[in-house]
């Protein structure tokens, strides 16, 4: 582990990295994914088909596959991204998906009944969806969304081979200079995972419990 | 050839790579590396060369991804200038190139192969460096490759390693080039990715302005493109690596003759030959590094 203590520094800048890459993509996800979740119950069927279209897209795809789209693919049709930024849309694309499908199961949890009272209390769609409809919805979701950003933050180290100094670059880095070490260094990038990933296993325990329902 | 049609029709792929080498055998040697007439009394009692020519087979780590040094096609049988210098080795132990088992090598696995048996050798664009002695031998070096740069056709203001101030550079994360670039130049941008030819797309892409590995590597990808890729100065190095045959470390005997094995093919033209069929083909021919006999 002397090893960490020697490259404390380089280990901090790849520890943020993840954890800022984490924390935009999964913030970025989470609304888009709500919004194609709330597509994919639309009245309107064109809608209903784009927001099909673009979770079965992603979500059947392998994410370095993606990540070479945003990385290589783009770019050479013009449009060039920062290597973080492009790891950022990557990554939200494909968490997006699965934040849909989080969300949609927990919508469809929701009973019939309070969607018809909704309505017919006169309220539009997007009324019923938001005011009625998705904070029920929210509550069931919340153990499956945790786990698609426990996932998330493990996704991350896919950016590693793309450009971005983040914990899994760093320990390739590591293990080629300090080779008589390799074990303890990976040991040592696997427990920075489990700092980020325990902690919101913890938070998914405490949400779940202050939104149960009172019945 | 003489199997039932459904075995054979089953075994298609098997019968084919076997009909390959059973006609490269055929052909008496014209591409082969020639097989010494070995006697196994030649050899020490009890010494590795007299255990492998009984065996009367060697087990060789390669790489299988490496272009013109070790590099499997669909049949699965590398071939490359390592892979040569593999036959060499064999054919002086009486080991035809046919009966030689290859088995891949990557960077990271080659000392622990060698450490438990698994492979017999090693020759792999193996850099023969003082961590590595610590807990391997080697033999040669037969090569020595050093670090280039690859720009694009077009780009002049790339002129050597000491103008890539502010460049962005690609090369291959944990790699040891890339290790130089950040020890030695901090003050260009390295970008990593995880293979070479992601760093040659960005490099396409004009994402990053220069490619550094050793010179063998880049000239790989040269030779596949050349209407697009360049070596600064024609491939100039400013790194020695020089390449080495891995073995059992403290093995003594075997060592010596590796290295009179290789010795031999400087002085009879084989090593020279079998660079020219292989890396030779996009590379010049160079003189044969001295061997080190530590």
């Amino acid at each position: 582990m002397d090893t960490f203590l020697i490259e404390r520094d380089m280990l901090w800048t790849a520890f943020s990295t993840t954890l800022t890459l984490a924390a935009i993509s999964g913030a970025i996800s989470l609304v888009l994914g709500t919004l194609i979740a709330a597509l994919r119950v639309s009245p309107y069927a064109p809608l209903r088909a784009l927001a099909t279209a673009y979770t079965e897209f992603l979500r059947n795809t392998p994410l370095t596959i993606v990540f070479f789209f945003y990385v290589f693919v783009t770019p050479s049709m013009g449009f060039t991204f920062d290597y973080k930024v492009a790891a950022v849309i990557a990554l939200s694309c494909y968490t997006s998906a699965f934040v849909a499908e989080a969300v949609r199961s927990g919508i469809n949890s929701v009973t019939v009944g309070q969607a018809e009272a909704a309505r017919s209390l006169g309220m539009s769609f997007s009324q019923n969806l938001s005011i009625v409809v998705l904070p029920q919805a929210f509550r069931t979701a919340i153990p499956p969304l945790i786990s698609v950003f426990i996932a998330l933050v493990k996704n991350t180290s896919v950016a590693g081979a793309f450009g971005v100094f983040e914990l899994f670059a760093l320990s390739k880095r590591l293990t080629n200079v300090y080779s008589a070490d390799v074990i303890a260094i990976l040991v040592g990038v696997a427990l920075c995972y489990l700092l980020l990933c325990i902690p919101l296993g913890q938070l998914a325990g405490h949400l779940e419990r202050k939104v149960a329902f009172a019945r | 050839m003489s199997k039932p049609l459904n075995r054979r029709l089953f075994l298609t792929g098997t019968l084919g790579s076997a009909a390959a080498v059973a006609l490269a055998a055929c052909g008496g040697g014209e591409e082969e590396p020639t097989v010494a007439e070995v006697d196994t009394a030649d050899f020490p009692e009890g010494s590795t060369m007299a255990a492998l020519a009984e065996a009367g087979t060697l087990t060789i780590g390669t790489k299988f991804d490496q272009p013109l040094f070790g590099q499997a096609g669909p049949d699965g049988n590398p071939v490359g200038f390592d892979v040569e210098i593999g036959k060499i080795i064999a054919g002086a132990l009486g080991i035809a190139a046919g009966d030689i088992k290859w088995s891949e090598t990557v960077s990271a696995n080659r000392e622990p192969f060698i450490e438990n048996g698994q492979v017999d050798i090693v020759v792999a664009t193996y850099t023969i460096n003082d961590t590595r002695k610590e807990v391997v031998d080697f033999a040669g070096p037969y090569y020595e490759a050093g670090q280039a740069l690859m720009v694009l056709i077009d780009n002049e203001d790339i002129t050597g390693e000491d103008s890539l101030a502010g460049k962005k550079v690609a090369s291959v994360e944990g790699s040891t080039p890339a290790q130089y670039i950040l020890d030695n130049h901090p003050d260009s941008e390295l970008v990593s990715f995880d293979t070479y030819s992601n760093c040659v797309t960005a490099l396409i892409n004009g994402q990053v302005d220069v490619v550094t590995t050793d010179n063998v590597i880049l000239a790989g990808f040269v030779a596949a493109d050349e209407e697009n890729l360049k070596l600064v100065n024609d491939g100039e190095t400013f790194t020695t690596e020089p390449y080495g045959v891995g073995l059992a470390k403290g093995d003594d005997d075997f060592r010596t003759f590796l290295n009179d094995t290789l010795q031999a093919a400087y002085d009879d033209g084989t090593w020279a030959k079998a660079w020219e069929d292989t890396a030779g083909v996009v590379l010049p021919t160079p003189e044969p590094p001295a061997i080190d006999r530590y």
